[in-house]
């Protein structure tokens, strides 16, 4: 009777030491499905507040700059030449994409009116986790999104959406490099051309 | 950023016999040794010279027939209208669909889409309604004959860019073939009714190409690159379709053998 008490106690104090520093330390499936649905919430606002385009530009701005890590999509759409660049460009560059990413992204809400986005499930990948979200358009048959959510930057944000397939980063990557081509790989040239484009 | 390869005008109403010899030929060639299209981060294109001049032609039909089609087609006809002809269209893909997921081994897939099918086509008063998407059904499969060709483990071969439908991998392009033929539909339906199924696919088509016009505009026209752009979209959707769904099914470890391409996404945090 008292060996059982006391190895309950000493399983149970055990546990909580492991799991009460938890919530601070990890991301959980919780935690990356409650930052989705803020996501995913903000956007059905904005999609049904249908308001003009460059509110919505200005939405899709907030929504990518509070959720999304930036930073970290900027320095992946460049690949292997985001080595190359200083400090100052690299700030430079990342500026210039959020709003390329905003301008590009956010003219699309227009044809999501009258549409809606549900979370489905979520599981673990690798290091990090993925949301699968399912979008009602009008006149189409629903199809998929996926957010992918780290905390790897020391928050919880989400590093790429992948419609049916399709991911943001590596698409914007192929779009980013045939940018730079274009500049022959001057960065300042592609930074020029980002502050216009989208 | 919307599922573009539904732009496609896939039931072109012809078939003959060196077609199916080309298809079988291909289909042996793909055989054997590991998939070079998946061995590397680059986008296996030996053509990619030809397949530029196509893209080019295929952009100015684009800019000429199928754009101002599509967008007079969606201003014209009213939105329930093309709701009506997008699901019956749709429902009469489903036997084709339920044909390779028999070939494919898949007995979910198979049934869902044959459900699917009796559903919308007795309840959906012929396919005119997808009371199947209301009725919480489980979404059709989209199975054809190229996902049917990676499940029997032929390999993606290089890209070609085929004439008024785009960019597809060989496999996809031999598999846009033999589909003409999977349907049994076109061997239980008499001519004249044929054609409505024919024309309801091209509406279907252009409808989409009206209703997300500045979407495939920005791809086709707005991108510093646009073949690059398309490839790399029509890639990343199709390697995701004929897996399934998986994430894991951008890359093909049992092609390759690397663990490291078995997942599409690379930790950026690594780099």
């Amino acid at each position: 009777m008292n060996n059982n008490l006391t190895r309950r106690f000493v399983l149970g104090s055990a546990a909580a030491a492991l799991a009460a520093p938890m919530p601070a330390l990890a991301l959980t499936d919780a935690s990356a499905k409650a930052l989705v649905n803020k996501v995913v919430d903000e956007i059905n606002g904005v999609i049904a507040s249908s308001r003009g385009l460059n509110a919505m530009i200005a939405e899709f701005e907030r929504i990518f700059t509070r959720y999304a890590d930036v930073n970290i999509i900027a320095q992946s759409t460049l690949g292997a030449d985001a080595r190359s660049l200083s400090s100052g460009q690299m700030r430079a560059y990342t500026d210039a994409f959020r709003g390329y990413v905003a301008r590009k992204y956010g003219k699309r809400f227009n044809e999501f009116v009258g549409g809606r986005i549900e979370i489905k499930d979520v599981r673990e990948v690798k290091s990090w986790h993925e949301v699968r979200s399912t979008v009602y358009l009008r006149g189409e048959s629903p199809f998929e999104v996926r957010f992918l959510v780290s905390d790897r930057s020391g928050k919880d944000l989400f590093f790429d959406m992948v419609i049916e397939g399709i991911s943001l980063r590596l698409s914007e990557r192929t779009e980013i490099g045939s940018m730079l081509d274009r500049r022959n790989g001057n960065i300042d040239g592609l930074i020029a051309d980002l502050k216009t484009s989208g | 950023m919307l599922p573009v390869s539904q732009y496609s005008i896939s039931s072109a109403p012809w078939r003959s016999r060196p077609a199916l010899a080309l298809a079988t030929a291909l289909l042996l060639a793909a055989c054997g040794t590991p998939d070079p299209a998946l061995t590397r981060s680059e986008p296996f294109d030996p053509y990619e010279a030809e397949n530029r001049k196509m893209h080019e032609f295929n952009r100015s039909v684009d800019r000429a027939i199928v754009r101002p089609a599509g967008v007079g087609y969606t201003k014209a006809i009213p939105d329930d209208v093309e709701t009506l002809v997008s699901n019956f269209a749709t429902n009469l893909s489903l036997p084709s669909a339920i044909v390779n997921s028999a070939l494919q081994g898949n007995g979910r897939a198979m049934s869902t889409d044959l459900y699917r099918f009796i559903v919308n086509t007795t309840i959906g008063l012929g396919g005119l309604f997808d009371t199947a998407t209301d009725l919480n059904m489980p979404p059709k499969s989209d199975a054809d004959f190229g996902q049917t060709l990676y499940v029997w483990g032929v390999h993606e071969g290089p890209l070609v860019e085929l004439p008024f439908l785009g960019a597809a991998t060989t496999r996809d392009s031999v598999g846009k073939l033999v589909d003409l033929f999977t349907n049994p539909l076109s061997y239980a339906v008499e001519s004249p009714e044929q054609f409505y199924g024919t024309a309801a696919s091209v509406s279907s088509s252009l409808s989409t190409r009206g209703q997300f016009s500045d979407t495939i505009d920005s791809i086709l026209y707005e991108s510093a690159d646009s073949y690059a752009a398309t490839r790399s979209i029509y890639l990343q959707n199709r390697r995701f379709k004929v897996s399934g769904g998986g994430s894991e099914g951008f890359a093909d470890p049992y092609d390759t053998g690397s663990p490291a391409l078995s997942d599409p996404y690379e930790d950026p945090y690594e780099q």
